[in-house]
This record gives structure tokens, sequence and C-alpha cells, in this order.
């Protein structure tokens, strides 16, 4: 598998770390103008470091779904397109606009991402919809925001078992999950994040085609 | 709102490019069914000379928008959330009584009748059309007060999504580990965010089960184990013998996380993995007897 471009390994302190171009935004290690990323601050960034085969190449159009304070979302301004990242939540918002700030092609939302018509006047239909919303119902927010993705597009998703049901086997958690997204999405590959992340599973998947 | 609510136009529609704080309102108020090529359109309609120039007002109006609602947001009080949660709980319960009635009413007309608030929303949504058939007048107020109690529901509904979002507003971290429904409920047996937050834990684990926490103050009870937060998956998931201690946990990081809120206000994910800990290796023990 290979890294978009604007990705890249590189030394920090003798070991080879995920880094992207752009100004530093959580006091991460940085090298020039290259920053590291922290694949356990990030499940993008874990989805990368463990080889998925996330399909993407760089300087895509993106939506972001559940940006919080925009650790993740500064990496993938950085190297991607205009990125539109909603987040509902506002006191991770105000982290977000400084990550903004000096990123002219992120746009952020303060909305609902449960409620993609609070949205739909301002995001235009995306290559790529990376997904890491804590809330229940995981997968039914990845399929109502299916409507912004184009026909060839990705699905980055990081489904948190802890968030749908602390009590229940992460495995069956997941498994309904993805049963849920068959219905929308085809299911390309997905992979547990640790050790970067416990009970999570990171998720590629493409739009079914219109049948 | 606006008028171009119905109809499906990108933020741009209408707005002159120069003005940010209209841009703003059309961003934060503007709604449409489906996402298009907008920055075509936009370019197309004239709003911007080319993609360029259309992605930087975009970036100046998104930036604009959401700064004014983060600040009106973060002014959101404790109060409003208190009485969300408990006008939620009345609606809630009101439109289970009145489900109950309509079920009752109709059962006396209809033999396909059933029951609950589901059953109250078919019949308003299958109100026969006054056009066609007039109805006889006990049918014409059952189905209107099946549409109320329908709408009560909603407003229900909507009342839960109103707490979701000020709850993370008011008490990020409360909200993050206890959920936003029981952070409110905590917040509103307590009597306010800094009430909460002044509390001992001990109370915090008892609160909403003062019936049983006086009957064992007089002696002939034993001392309850836990309030509201039984809600709490790790409280209600835990079994038999675990379950005080994983109370008493809970309460105990909430109560924590009450106090950073009101006190400091930053959201701190480290408690959130310190409970998870706690409640792991409590249940370990619990397994291992």
């Amino acid at each position: 598998m290979t890294l978009p471009e604007g990705v890249e390994r590189r030394g920090f302190d003798g070991t080879e770390r995920l880094a992207t171009r752009g100004e530093p935004v959580y006091g991460e290690p940085t090298d020039g103008e290259w920053r590291a990323w922290n694949p356990h601050r990030s499940k993008l960034g874990a989805m990368l470091e463990l080889g998925l085969d996330t399909g993407l190449v760089g300087g895509e159009n993106v939506l972001y779904l559940g940006a919080a304070a925009g650790t993740t979302v500064s990496h993938v301004a950085d190297f991607a397109g205009p990125t539109y990242a909603v987040e509902f939540a506002a006191r991770p918002m105000r982290d977000l606009l400084d990550a903004a700030e000096s990123r002219p092609r992120l746009f952020p939302l303060l909305a609902d991402a449960r409620s993609p018509e609070e949205y739909a006047h301002v995001v235009e239909p995306v290559d790529v919809i990376v997904q890491d919303v804590a809330t229940r119902g995981q997968a039914t927010v990845a399929t109502t925001n299916a409507r912004f993705l184009r026909e060839d597009g990705r699905l980055l998703m990081a489904v948190k078992a802890r968030s749908e049901d602390v009590t229940r086997d992460p495995a069956a958690v997941f498994a309904d999950a993805l049963e849920e997204l068959r219905g929308t999405y085809e299911i390309l590959d997905s992979e547990r994040l640790t050790p970067y992340h416990d009970d999570h599973l990171g998720v590629v998947a493409r739009p079914l085609s219109e049948p | 709102m606006n008028d171009r609510t119905a109809a499906n136009d990108g933020w741009f529609a209408g707005l002159d490019p120069d003005d940010v704080a209209g841009a703003s309102t059309a961003i934060r108020e503007g709604r449409a069914d489906t996402p298009a090529d907008w920055p075509a359109l936009a370019v197309e309609s004239g709003f911007a000379a080319d993609a360029d120039e259309y992605y930087d007002r975009l970036h100046e109006a998104t930036v604009a928008a959401a700064r004014e609602q983060v600040q009106e947001r973060e002014r959101a009080d404790d109060r409003q959330l208190v009485h969300a949660i408990r006008a939620m709980d009345d609606s809630r319960r009101t439109a289970n009584e009145l489900a109950e009635r309509v079920a009752e009413w109709a059962g006396s007309r209809y033999d396909d009748a059933d029951t609950g608030v589901e059953y109250a929303r078919e019949l308003a949504a299958d109100s026969p059309d006054e056009e066609d058939e007039p109805l006889d007048p006990g049918a014409e107020r059952l189905h209107a007060l099946a549409t109320r109690t329908a709408d009560l529901a909603d407003e229900a509904d909507e009342l839960e999504r109103f707490v979701e979002t000020a709850a993370h507003d008011v008490a990020p971290n409360l909200a993050a580990m206890a959920g936003p429904v029981l952070a409110a409920r905590l917040i509103s047996l307590a009597g306010g965010l800094d009430d909460l937050a002044k509390m001992p834990s001990s109370t915090v684990q008892v609160l909403g089960a003062e019936d049983a926490l006086f009957a064992h103050l007089r002696g002939n009870a034993p001392s309850p184990k836990h309030g509201v937060i039984y809600t709490h998956e790790y409280v209600r998931g835990t079994s038999g013998g675990e379950r005080g201690s994983a109370a008493r946990a809970v309460a105990g990081k909430l109560t924590i996380a009450a106090r950073v809120d009101h006190y400091s206000g930053e959201r701190r994910s480290d408690l959130d993995a310190e409970l998870d800990e706690r409640i792991r290796t409590i249940r370990q023990r619990g397994d291992d007897e």
C-alpha cells in the first residue's frame, strides 16, 4: 500500500513516523515544515500505519465527520484538497478553528452529522468521507451521509464499539455495524485498530452502484 | 429561517459576495436535502470568479459562522439544560399517558386498534380525509388527540436532541463520560452544575435514590448502592456483588468530571480512560471469584 501524496514517513528523534506538512496543531513534534502524525491520537493515522488500503492519493475533496478538535482533520487538510470538517460540540470547535486559521481549504462546520440537511447546502459531492463520530448509531451516520459520496468515492470509517454498547462483545458490535453498512456500501477492507486504539474497527468501503 | 428553506439552493444563493455577515447567517441557517457541485454553481451564478475565489469566500464564511456559533453555545448555561431535561421527561410521560387514552378510545371503535405512541402516530397519519367522508364528531376528536400525542412525542425527541447538544456544551467531560442524558439528569437532580461540582461523590452515587436513602437513614433499609447512575452501562452492566464497587467508581469519576467542567471547562479525555481501566479491574475481580 502506498501513502497518499503529501504524507511521508520521516525520522523524528530516530523513529520513523507518519508526517504531513503544515502548521502544528496539538503540540506534535516537527521537523522543518513537517509535523508528526500520531496514530495513537488519530484513527485515520492508525489505518494508514496499519496498512489498510484507503485508496487515498492526495488532493481529493474530503468530508470529515466528527472532526473534534482537529487533530486528524488538520493532517487531512495538509495532504487533501478542500476539506469540510463537521463537528457538533462547541468546545472542540474552538481548537478546530485555530487549525482552520492557517489552512484556507479547511472549512469548519458546527453541525450534527446525523442531520446532513444542516450542511448539504455547503458541502459539495466528495471523493472521500472520513468518519470518526462517537455516538450510538455510527453505521446510520455513514449511510445517511452516503449522499455526499461520489460514485467511485471511499468511506474511511472508525467504528468505536464502546459508543454503541460497552457491555457487548466488540466483535458483535462490529458485525452489526458492517451488516448495516452493507445496505449502502460495499466493504473493501476492515481491520481492528489495535494496538493504537482498543475496540475500534477501521473500515474502508465504497458506495454500492445504483441497480 | 428564511424563505430559501424549501429550495435546494447553495448557501451563496442571492448573496452579495462581500456580505460576510449575510454569508455567515446563510451557512448557519441554510438547509438542503442533497449536495450539489456548489463551486461550479457559484462560479456560474457569478458569486465567484473561479473555484479558488469561491473557496476563499467559503473559508471566510464558515470560519465566521462557526466562531459565532461557538460563542453563542458557550454561553449555554446549565439552567437551560435543567429545564430541557425536565421538559423532556414531562413530554415523554404525558405522551405515553395520552397514547394509552388513545388506545383505549380507539379500541372501542376499531377492531385493529393497537397500543402505544406508535399506534397514536399511525392513527394520526391516516386520519380519514374529511372531504370524502365527513367524520362523526367522536372520530374527529380521537384523531385530533392522536395527532397531539404524536406531536408531543416528537417534541420529546426534539428536546432530547437539544439536551444532547447542550450537555456537551455545558459539561463536556461529564457528558462524554456519562452520556448527555445522564449528565443532564445529574445536573438537574443536584440543582445545577455548581451544586453538582460541590457534592461529595457518595452523594452523587445515590442521587435519584432519595427515598431509599432516607429509608436507610431511618434505620429500616439497606443503604442504596446507586441512584440515577444505574442507567450508566458501567453500573448496569456490572453483575451482582461488584455492582456496588462499580457504582462507587463511576460516581467518583463523574464527580471529578463535573468539577473539571465547572472550574476549568477543558476537555480531559484521560479521565474517561481512567474510568475504563478501573471498571475493567472491577469486572475481572468479579469474574475471578
